[in-house]
């Protein structure tokens, strides 16, 4: 294992820091006061674990591969932006456009989030990225989505679970939202359904990794039932074109 | 249900007296216009899009496609393509759609600009004789060296330059993806990028593996549909180009439909087969210059800084965006003008949007002057390159090197037909049906195009000759060398080009 103090030290430093213990095979990173650098984990690749204490700033584990990385409070934006692999856990809330285009690995937050999460997530067969928020979520929850899955908990959230032009322009993927779905939130593209035993069995893949990261039970979480939000066509703009 | 009011483009017809029935032109329509009739060869004219494949492949010049003589009547306002628009539009809903850049007969203004020579009073250069430098480096350039000696006496630079693109020529491949046009395509761009020591562009759809061969000749794009991006991709290329707008459409996102994606556009974007590809017209994580340069950096940071181009399209303000695009930290800003290419647009947007790669060149590189920035980006204009001449006009009105995409493509059979959209591409080009694709032979067109270059090489350099300039780098934003014909004082103010005469 080996401690970075990330205290006073730039961003664009502070990654070269870290990419040089990756490099040189450390499996067990520990980054202390870190205080809203960007761009850490961006683009990594490999099996290495990275815990940070402190506020990682925007843009953490942009189009990383592999490693996996625990933030022990909040942080910021574009968390996961265009991600291939690996797996965050933020202990805490988390800013606005995360996950975006995001194509494999896990994003996990215990708290809220902000505007624009999951947008233009997509999958494949052999990847499916997910995105599980344990709190509340702003507008365009899940906007262009086009493959994995979205997962929304509201666990002991007093306000309003999400926001407005919920999956708005999905095309592919699922969202799973604990409790009601109202209709109105959504875009015209969504179609919400009670869930079927694959779906079940999804969901409790899903959650049972998620209750693992946070020491929750997957019982609580389960006593409440939950709608799916899926596409109504795949093909939502088949007919706007004249040839 | 009648059929469509929207008569035919063209007229395909058979002689027959010559026609051999040898079911050529069958085989060779992508759009299916011909069919056996038993005895005789069939026609369906409403498909012809008079793409001129059957009548080089017909061996008795058989074939003649004419411009249907029964249009509508023609009229100075209301043209073929608006009556016809409405009809089509009266009949499905829809918006329609083209290809290629806008063929509207808006003024070319590389056509009202002339080029110097040297006569009497200093001497011309003679290309064949002298040496002509035309090496053109992409990438940020410092406003001043340092250089130190080195203990054998010789100089080197005190400090490390910003990284550059290296390019025998200042003219570069605009990007076209895997899936717009056929994987064939994209070799014979690779190959001639090649071999003309220039470099091709992914466009968003990926890197295909049969191209990883050609890395030191590739940008990688990077778009707001982010398909086929991961730490190798970004990796991959000798810079990366974050695509925020289009010539041909502004402002608005692409859209590549499900029956378009077979197995191997699937794989080389990462989607499933048959779904929609959607680029969002918006990247949602860029919704100012801040946004903008925190992208830049994330791709900086992931491929241990590259250069990374930013793309936009010539829009109204264009001059204050690219501004800001430098101080986000681009090293390179690819403008396209709206006379720019397209493998599928609204013919709406296409026609109406945008403004024309002279005037926003000549803004662009007036306005990073005046704040004292043009060195900190190179600037790569697009949207409309026809020739050399055009070359050296925009290079002459600010631009360090240019984009053909529309230019390439006619070299491997394009006729400018103007139908990409459909994927029927008789020519393999833009298309993905592996009967239609096989016939683009990646060596045989690599060749042609390098052929093309090679040609405007020599082009340029008898105009550098003709200039009395040895070096390209003596005719960037040497507007001085150009003169304006039948221009207006504004036009000429914006080009900051003096009218021919004066």
């Amino acid at each position: 294992m080996v401690e970075i103090n990330a205290s006073g030290t730039y961003y664009k430093e502070l990654n070269q820091k870290i990419r040089a213990a990756v490099e040189k095979g450390e499996k067990e990173i520990v980054l202390k006061n870190v205080n809203g650098q960007y761009y850490i984990g961006a683009g990594f690749v490999g099996s290495t674990n990275i815990t940070i204490e402190g506020v990682p700033g925007n843009d953490l584990a942009a189009f990383m591969d592999g490693p996996t990385l625990r933030i022990k409070s909040n942080a910021q934006d574009n968390i996961s932006n265009t991600m291939n692999s690996g797996k965050v856990i933020v202990e805490g809330n988390a800013g606005d456009v995360l996950g975006y285009g995001m194509r494999g690995g896990k994003l996990h937050i215990r708290g809220d989030v902000g505007y624009r999460v999951g947008i233009h997530m997509k999958g494949n067969k052999k990847q499916t990225p997910t995105i599980i928020v344990g709190g509340t979520a702003g507008d365009f929850f899940g906007e262009y989505m086009a493959g994995g899955i979205l997962v929304l908990l509201g666990l002991d959230s007093t306000g309003p679970l999400v926001g407005d032009y919920l999956g708005t322009g999905m095309h592919g993927g699922m969202i799973f939202v604990r409790g009601e779905v109202d209709k109105n939130l959504c875009g015209a593209e969504v179609g919400i359904l009670d869930l079927d035993e694959d779906d079940h069995k999804i969901l409790k893949d899903a959650l049972t990794d998620y209750c693992k990261d946070f020491g929750l039970k997957l019982e609580d979480i389960m006593k409440k039932g939950f709608k799916k939000l899926v596409p109504v066509s795949l093909r939502p703009y088949g007919n706007l074109y004249a040839y | 249900m009648f059929k469509s009011l929207a008569p035919p483009d063209y007229l395909a017809t058979i002689d027959r007296e010559k026609c051999i029935r040898c079911k050529r032109c069958i085989q060779n329509c992508g759009w299916n216009v011909y069919s056996w009739g038993g005895d005789k060869v069939l026609i369906d004219t409403f498909k012809c899009v008079k793409c001129l494949r059957c009548y080089h492949y017909c061996p008795e010049e058989a074939i003649e496609i004419k411009d249907n003589p029964t249009k509508f009547k023609q009229n100075a306002y209301w043209s073929f393509n608006n009556i016809k628009n409405i009809k089509k539009q009266a009949e499905t809903g829809g918006i329609p759609l083209t290809g290629m850049g806008s063929d509207m007969p808006y003024p070319i203004l590389f056509d009202n600009l002339l080029i110097d020579a040297c006569q009497v009073t200093n001497p011309s250069i003679d290309p064949l004789r002298e040496p002509m430098e035309l090496r053109t480096y992409l990438g940020k350039k410092p406003s001043n060296v340092k250089v130190e000696k080195t203990k054998d006496g010789k100089l080197k630079l005190a400090e490390k330059m910003p990284p550059q693109i290296k390019l025998d020529l200042p003219i570069i491949f605009s990007p076209m993806s895997y899936g717009s046009i056929s994987l064939n395509a994209q070799k014979v761009l690779a190959t001639a990028a090649k071999a003309c020591g220039i470099v091709m562009n992914t466009g968003e759809g990926g890197l295909h593996e049969d191209l990883f061969p050609y890395r030191s000749n590739i940008i990688v794009q990077v778009a707001s549909g982010r398909f086929g991006v991961n730490p190798e991709y970004l990796n991959a290329g000798v810079a990366v180009e974050i695509k925020i707008g289009q010539g041909a459409k502004p402002g608005i996102g692409g859209h590549l439909p499900g029956e378009k994606i077979p197995l191997e556009v699937a794989k080389t974007r990462m989607i499933p087969v048959g779904t929609d590809a959607i680029s969002p017209a918006p990247q949602h994580d860029i919704y100012s210059i801040e946004d903008l340069r925190q992208l830049i950096y994330a791709i900086k940071e992931t491929t241990n800084y590259k250069p990374v181009s930013v793309k936009i399209a010539a829009v109204h303000n264009v001059a204050a965006i690219a501004s800001g695009v430098v101080r986000a930290g681009a090293d390179i800003v690819y403008i396209d003008g709206f006379r720019g290419g397209t493998g599928a647009a609204p013919s709406i947007i296409r026609d109406h949007l945008g403004i024309p790669i002279e005037h926003a060149l000549a803004a662009v590189d007036d306005r990073l002057r005046q704040e004292g920035i043009r060195n900190e980006a190179s600037i790569i204009a697009a949207g409309g390159i026809r020739s050399s001449a055009d070359v050296a006009k925009a290079i002459a009105l600010g631009a360090d090197a240019v984009g053909i995409g529309t230019a390439a493509l006619i070299t491997m059979g394009c006729t400018t037909c103007g139908k990409c959209y459909t994927g029927n591409c008789s020519w393999g080009i833009t298309t993905q049906r592996p009967e239609l694709t096989a016939r683009l032979d990646p060596e045989v067109f690599g060749d042609r195009l390098t052929n093309l270059i090679h040609a405007w090489e020599h082009e340029l350099k008898e105009i550098l000759g003709a200039l009395g300039i040895n070096s390209i780098e003596s005719l960037r934003g040497n507007r001085e060398r150009l003169r304006g014909v039948g221009l207006d004082s504004f036009t000429l103010d914006i080009l900051g080009v003096k009218p021919a005469g004066r």
